[in-house]
């Protein structure tokens, strides 16, 4: 029976701001336990909120990015619940004004293009944690975390595949780092997600959804929902009925369980904060913002096809964050070369060949990387002026990468130098043809290996430093008559 | 000195014809004899109250002496002051020691006053009577067998005894005003925002104001100086410019219109109370006062909506006596949850756990439109009852209290009866506007009557001419009760 998927994303950023979203404190990770909570972050008796600008501002420039309304007023609102790491006994949230409406999100799912739509994007402050292990029958309570900025991101129910799911989660980590809101640390807690899941038959209303929450990286995500839409359809099958509950993901069993049901939902009592005005955004704060706001990737993406003639897939690869970007960028600049498309193909070729290779291999970011955009840029000089060939460039690359020196140098130390001289490569090719007449005869009888053999052996001949192109022009006419 | 002003004695003061240790050991000593059979302080610490009054002295020696310095403030238990038991009156907090000052306390600090002492008060301010404290109720200077009122009967009952000249409360529906009515003396809360509420532990934080305790309208107005002001760390704070709340004492009141409003005078009032007031206007009428009959026709709902909206927001800020972290927790229980149940059912009172049960009761789904929506669109209503009638008067006046102070026990087996004690006085919370109460004559059992007043929003200054203009042609205020 064929079964349609139904997916939407709550999503935790936690937002890169130095202190709390209502007191003072840092937001620093890994400080030892209640080093970093004030009297306001543990609720002492007669402190209050008072909400932290920079958080806004992050949730504006989401608000932007994603093409979203930015209220001009919005409310804070207690969630009322009773909870060892939740000081106040109260989270503060927003719940009916929202500081961000609707907007939307454009992902790649392999290579289909697919808009998902946002409901609501709110701010709120995180709980602090609990420590069950080590304490002997008793519970530690951390609180360096409670009153942490989130920005909590609500998609429609628009995902149709654990896929999509994915790629619509790495898409939004990409871009709030993009941005600069929120580091995107995912083995830090600042950035995780939590799926709403339910299957049904096609033209049927919603099926009953579950929540799956602990989705912490990208890998369980995609299992998790993938078991989940596979224990759903399997009782469904079975004849019996999904039930709407929280359920958590466990990777050691890669399994979801059953935490808690609706029926021991809570009634959180949500009412607007008496304590926090509500968060009036002007239009000149907006535009302030605005200003702020760095070209988006879609933006690029659009300028790198239309302008340079990248290939789309070209585009989305080095605007897969702004460090690539940038790079890219700087790259290009430094060749300096008239030729803008020739050269963005050129540095493009690298970045997505031997440099995305070299840092995997090396397990390191581009900001790493010991090759830097200005030894590219020379190097796509040399290429872009017929100086190297792509095998050449690969091995001036991974000279650079290993500190021997700029592209120059290294081209002179090695003696790595194309002949592109005609005269030079067609005696070569001559040669070859006159000592291969085999291959000759066989490319004739319409053999096409034929003519790469032949290829290689005026590589082979040249040491490697013939101009490719024009080896194959001169092999065609000869052969070709 | 026992009927020196707060304004007097810092002039005694400057003019070092008294050292603060003097005057401070003179009230802590009124303190621990009379104070103890009132029962109106929570904590005294008379090596604190002296450090501070040795420190207050060096400053006068030094010609550095403020407004207040060396002068002796009582505080209500409901505000933190760095090192000093802030129990609130409840037994949840009567082992909390607070470790940082509120505003309002770090503001007198500055002024370079003293603290008295922590004064007694109905657990978390809940309460009309001062019944509710975990540490027993509060007895009115007047009549020992009475009522001070609440909740800050402890502040009023310590100023109106002569054991503080003067000291501070907090009003939610009525907490300042109508203790200053039982005890005979002057109280005002302020518009809402005008003091930040930073470290004042919260009853329902959309109602509560802090305010002044004094005798004289005179002393009110060097309170408020002190304790009004711009504080970043309450977002309700208001930004505006300091303003001397005394500047406009000594004017003339020819030519000023009082509103009268016709539902305070309708029905309820005891006729001891509605005496006095006929009284105070037609001394208010000498001084060339023109009476105009205003409308609030909304005020009647004001209790409903009132007791709606405080437990509300009361049912949520007590959340956190939660034992957890401070305060008292069950000596034994079985899992988090029967820690949380046993911790709070031991440390609240019966008027606290029934507020927090309205509360949470009013903000249930499904509940939630009936009630809290509701009352909030009520609140609006009775705000803008205010706003029209500021358009025909400069003043509000009207009774404080329906009656005078009532026997202790009286009303704290109804509580409905108790609440309808702060009949005339919750509307004002509920506008967010300023109101005082001053003394006005007594009933016939020697009981002080408090006379209202109600300003239009940041009218402190004219509500404290009225008032003084009235302590210049009577003197009530200056009565003092028996065997003090």
């Amino acid at each position: 029976m064929v079964w349609e998927v139904v997916i939407g994303l709550e999503t935790h950023a936690q937002l890169s701001t130095r202190s709390k979203i209502f007191s003072g404190s840092s937001t620093a990770f890994g400080a030892s336990p209640n080093s970093q909570a004030s009297a306001v972050d543990i609720a002492l008796p007669g402190v209050l909120p008072v909400l932290n600008r920079g958080a806004v501002e992050r949730a504006i420039r989401f608000g932007l990015a994603v093409g979203a309304t930015i209220s001009p007023r919005s409310i804070f609102a207690r969630k009322n619940y009773f909870y060892p790491d939740l000081p106040k006994g109260y989270q503060i949230s927003q719940y009916e004004l929202p500081v961000v409406q609707g907007g939307s999100l454009t992902i790649m799912v392999g290579d289909r293009e697919k808009t998902v739509r946002l409901t609501r994007a709110h701010l709120e402050e995180d709980a602090g944690k609990s420590l069950h292990e080590d304490f002997h029958g008793m519970s530690g309570i951390d609180l360096n975390r409670a009153g942490t900025p989130l920005l909590e991101i609500v998609t429609e129910p628009d995902l149709t595949s654990a896929e999509e799911a994915v790629a619509y989660a790495k898409a939004l980590h990409a871009l709030v780092q993009w941005i600069g809101i929120c580091d995107g640390n995912m083995q830090e807690g600042s950035f995780r997600c939590d799926a709403n899941v339910s299957v049904r038959r096609p033209g049927e209303p919603l099926g009953t959804r579950c929540e799956i929450k602990n989705l912490n990286s990208f890998n369980f995500m995609d299992k998790a929902i993938r078991y989940e839409v596979r224990r759903q359809v399997e009782l469904i099958e079975d004849g019996g009925k999904v039930v709407q509950e929280t359920r958590l993901y466990d990777p050691d069993k890669d399994e979801t369980r059953s935490m808690r049901s609706k029926e021991d939902a809570m009634d959180y009592r949500y009412f607007p904060d008496p304590d926090l005005l509500p968060l009036a955004i002007t239009p000149q704060w907006l535009d302030d913002v605005k200003a702020t706001m760095p070209e988006l990737p879609v933006a690029k993406q659009a300028r790198y096809t239309g302008e340079f003639g990248l290939s789309g897939y070209d585009a989305r690869l080095l605007t897969q964050s702004r460090e690539w970007s940038d790079y890219f960028e700087a790259s290009l600049a430094a060749a300096g070369i008239a030729d803008k498309a020739g050269a963005a193909k050129a540095v493009a070729n690298l970045m997505t060949g031997e440099l995305a290779a070299t840092l995997n291999r090396s397990e390191s970011s581009i900001v790493e990387a010991p090759v830097s955009p200005v030894a590219l840029g020379g190097l796509v000089r040399k290429c872009v002026d017929g100086t190297l060939n792509n095998k050449m460039a690969k091995e001036v690359f991974a000279a650079m990468w290993a500190g021997e020196g700029d592209a120059d140098a290294i081209i002179d130390k090695r003696g790595l130098k194309q002949i592109s001289d005609s005269g030079e490569i067609e005696k070569i090719v001559d040669q070859v043809l006159a000592a291969n007449a085999k291959s000759v005869e066989e490319f004739r009888a319409g053999k096409d290996k034929a003519f790469n053999a032949l290829v290689g052996q005026v590589m082979k001949a040249t040491k490697g430093k013939a101009n490719p192109a024009q080896v194959n022009d001169l092999l065609k006419k000869k052969l070709g008559g | 000195m026992l009927n020196f002003t707060a304004k007097q004695l810092a002039a005694e003061l400057a003019a070092k014809r008294v050292s603060s240790v003097e005057v401070a050991g003179f009230f802590l000593n009124r303190i621990s004899t009379l104070g103890k059979d009132l029962n109106a302080f929570v904590s005294v610490d008379e090596e604190k109250t002296l450090a501070a009054a040795r420190a207050a002295d060096r400053l006068i020696a030094d010609g550095k002496a403020g407004p207040l310095t060396g002068v002796p403030v009582a505080h209500k238990d409901i505000f933190c002051a760095e090192g000093w038991l802030t129990t609130c009156g409840s037994k949840m907090l009567a082992n909390f020691r607070a470790p940082y000052d509120a505003h309002v306390i770090g503001q007198f600090n500055a002024a370079g006053a003293v603290i008295a002492g922590k004064t007694n008060m109905d657990e978390f301010a809940m309460g009309s009577s001062n019944e509710t404290s975990f540490f027993g109720p509060v007895r009115n200077p007047w009549q020992t067998e009475c009522v001070p009122g609440g909740s800050s009967g402890g502040s009023a009952a310590a100023v109106a005894a002569r054991l503080t000249p003067v000291s501070t409360g907090t009003d939610t529906g009525g907490s300042i005003r109508q203790p200053a009515a039982l005890t005979g003396i002057c109280g005002l809360k302020p518009t809402y925002g005008v003091v930040s509420r930073y470290g004042m532990i919260a009853f329902a934080s959309s109602l509560d104001q802090a305010g002044p305790f004094a005798r004289t309208a005179e002393d009110v107005a060097l309170m408020l100086n002190v304790m009004a002001g711009f504080d970043a760390r309450d977002s309700t704070s208001l930004q505006r410019d300091a303003e001397d709340y005394a500047r406009d004492l000594q004017k003339p009141l020819a030519g000023l219109r009082i509103g009268l409003p016709r539902e305070f005078f309708a029905e309820g009032m005891a006729p001891d109370v509605a005496k006095a007031i006929d009284e105070a206007i037609a001394q208010y009428r000498k001084l060339g006062c023109e009476m105009v009959e205003v409308a609030l026709p909304n005020m009647k709902l004001s209790v409903p909506v009132y007791y709606v909206l405080a437990p509300a927001e009361a049912s949520s800020n007590l959340s956190r006596f939660d034992g957890v972290r401070y305060g008292h927790r069950a000596p034994a229980y079985s899992d988090l949850v029967d820690m949380y149940k046993k911790s709070r059912a031991q440390g609240f009172g019966a008027e606290v756990k029934r507020r927090i049960l309205i509360g949470t009761y009013v903000l249930s789904h499904g509940y939630y439109d009936a009630y809290y929506i509701k009352a909030q669109k009520l609140r609006r209503l009775i705000a803008q009852d205010f706003s029209d009638a500021f358009k025909q008067c400069d003043v509000i006046l009207g009774p404080t209290s329906p009656g005078t102070a009532f026997k202790l026990g009286e009303k704290s087996g109804d509580p409905v009866q108790m609440y309808l004690s702060d009949i005339y006085t919750i509307a004002v919370n509920l506008a967010g506007l300023p109101g005082m109460s001053l003394p006005c004559g007594f009933d016939r059992a020697n009981l002080p009557v408090g006379l209202q007043l109600i300003g239009d929003y940041f009218g402190e200054a004219k509500m404290l001419n009225v008032a003084h203009q009235y302590q210049l042609a009577t003197d009530w205020h200056q009565r003092m009760p028996q065997g003090i």
